[in-house]
């Protein structure tokens, strides 16, 4: 009987994982089989795009299941819950399956509810979130008709997908309204619960000093209880008050709703406990995590997942084979951050080291954290690589897994240029 | 890094003043510790939540975030910003002697 692979999730980590997967073993040995509760497969950096008209939501939507190459069985179902004992998956739609190895590739989803009056009155007409097409999409109408006011930006708790992007929204912002000639009568506020502009401190001096430059008022420890749409304003816990015209949340992120209906397989949050350097869940050896279903102490990136792609089909090859499992992904993050006026900087990190100044993925490359016509360029042109390259499992050019330090900095320290 | 006496006991704390060591923590330190944060009077609420906080670092090696402490704890995340004001997560590690919760990092 040949081996079953079930894959949950047939976003970035899952369609990855399923295509890589496919070319390592024959159809004859391993059977593989992606499960997802729908069929559209959401090209989620262009989001952050979609408000300021730079892209269309319809432009980074695609089908899931034609993104799978010949030999991986798409199944289109909820997932009810996974039972690690009898290493089976039952779906909503009552069927279960079997597995011998089991990728939970599920990403992470928004949880608004979880946070008192953001999804009551005033949601989607003055209270946002362009992390979803929908919202995307509705927070770009309301900013076309937006002629002056207060907006605010808020972080509502950690951990998020793309811990950059809300910052992107900011300098995007600042730009959008200086082309539209009414920046002087925009007022910008960026609120987080860190205790600065990002999770490094030496890109958070870099960007806090970017925000600076750019008129955006940075609130930090602001841990938003309460969001009341109708009055416009963004209460935290310890009793600090933002009034806003206009406010965009990025509301707390959860594991998918079936972890927490598997008994032993996530936390707290329903991310899947595993481990950082094997991808292996702590759940059971046969089951392993890709992407932004994992507890990891990664960012929940696209990078991240593209970066993981290569230890995770490693080490599933070496399950399956028996042999012992090798503890090689480093954390690696590689992030292009918009910063408005055609430009972007670029920050490449891991594990133990912090994202520095210097080039990448070497002297010659491209310039990191310090603003470039070309990093924006490679932002935009991103998307083509994404749907062709990354999810087919090919590798880009001259970008390894690992984290590069050639062309790094490391004594240049937390200074700005 | 600095070293303060608490207890009769030297600790050595962190630049922002978490446990470097937390295993040089004890129970006898708590009042002190609570009282440097301006936590006075100490409820049993409180110990509730510095008893939690620690038994979860021992467990799986961080301390838990507020979010995870209003789902896990028994108290809800508003009563834990009534007991621990200037933040509950980072206030409850300092006085139950671990390092700083890794979900604020």
């Amino acid at each position: 009987m040949s081996t079953r692979i079930v894959i949950l999730g047939a976003g970035t980590g899952g369609t990855l994982a399923a295509n890589r997967l496919r070319k390592l073993f024959p159809e004859r040995e391993v059977a593989i089989t992606v499960v997802d509760q729908d069929d559209r497969h959401v090209y989620q950096p262009g989001l952050l795009f979609v408000p300021f008209g730079m892209t269309q939501t319809a432009d980074i939507v695609r089908p899931r299941h034609r993104q799978l190459h010949d030999g991986v069985a798409f199944r289109q179902s909820a997932i009810e819950r996974v039972d690690i004992g009898s290493r089976q998956v039952h779906l909503v739609d009552g069927a279960a399956l079997d597995y011998d190895v089991l990728v939970v590739a599920t990403g992470a989803v928004l949880v608004p509810e979880e946070t008192e009056g953001l999804t009551g009155p005033g949601w989607m007409d003055k209270v946002f979130t362009f992390y979803t097409p929908e919202g995307a999409a509705a927070l770009g109408a309301a900013l076309a008709t937006f002629d002056g006011g207060r907006i605010v930006v808020d972080i509502v708790d950690m951990p998020i997908k793309c811990p950059v992007a809300p910052l992107e929204f900011c300098f995007l912002a600042d730009w959008y309204f200086a082309q539209r000639g009414i920046r002087d009568r925009v007022e910008l506020v960026y609120a987080t619960p860190l205790d600065a502009a990002f999770t490094k401190p030496v890109a958070a001096g870099h960007l806090g000093g970017m925000l600076a430059d750019k008129h955006v008022e940075l609130v930090t420890e602001f841990n938003a209880g309460e969001v009341d749409g109708a009055a416009g304003r963004i209460t935290s816990y310890d009793g600090r008050q933002l009034d806003f015209d206009l406010a965009v949340v990025v509301p707390v992120h959860g594991g998918a709703p079936y972890v927490g209906r598997s008994p032993g397989l996530g936390d707290e949050l329903h991310f899947v406990p595993t481990d950082e350097h094997t991808l292996q869940s702590k759940a059971a050896p046969e089951i392993f995590v890709i992407g932004d279903a994992a507890n990891v102490p990664a960012s929940k990136a696209g990078s991240v997942t593209h970066f993981e792609g290569e230890t995770l089909i490693g080490n599933v090859r070496r399950f399956l084979a028996g042999e012992p499992l090798e503890a090689r992904f480093d954390g690696h993050a590689n992030c292009f951050i918009e910063t408005g006026f055609n430009k972007a900087l670029l920050i490449d990190f891991n594990y133990d080291t912090e994202p520095l100044p210097g080039h990448f993925p070497a002297s010659l490359g491209l310039p990191l954290l310090k603003e470039s016509r070309l990093n924006h360029l490679g932002k935009r042109a991103f998307q083509w690589f994404y749907w062709h390259n990354l999810l087919a499992g090919r590798e880009i050019p001259g970008i390894g897994s690992a984290m590069p330090t050639a062309g790094k900095n490391a004594a240049a320290g937390g200074g700005r240029e | 890094m600095s070293i303060l006496t608490i207890a009769t006991t030297d600790v050595e704390l962190d630049g922002e003043g978490f446990f470097a060591h937390p295993e040089q923590w004890t129970e006898a330190m708590v009042p002190e510790l609570a009282r440097r944060e301006g936590i006075d009077p100490l409820t049993d609420a409180h110990w509730t939540v510095i008893r939690f906080m620690r038994s979860e670092y021992l467990a799986k090696g961080t301390g838990p975030t507020v979010r995870v402490l209003g789902k896990t704890s028994g108290v809800s995340v508003k009563e834990l910003y009534q007991l621990f004001p200037k933040g509950p997560a980072k206030v409850a590690a300092r006085i139950a002697g671990i390092p700083k919760p890794r979900g604020c990092i």
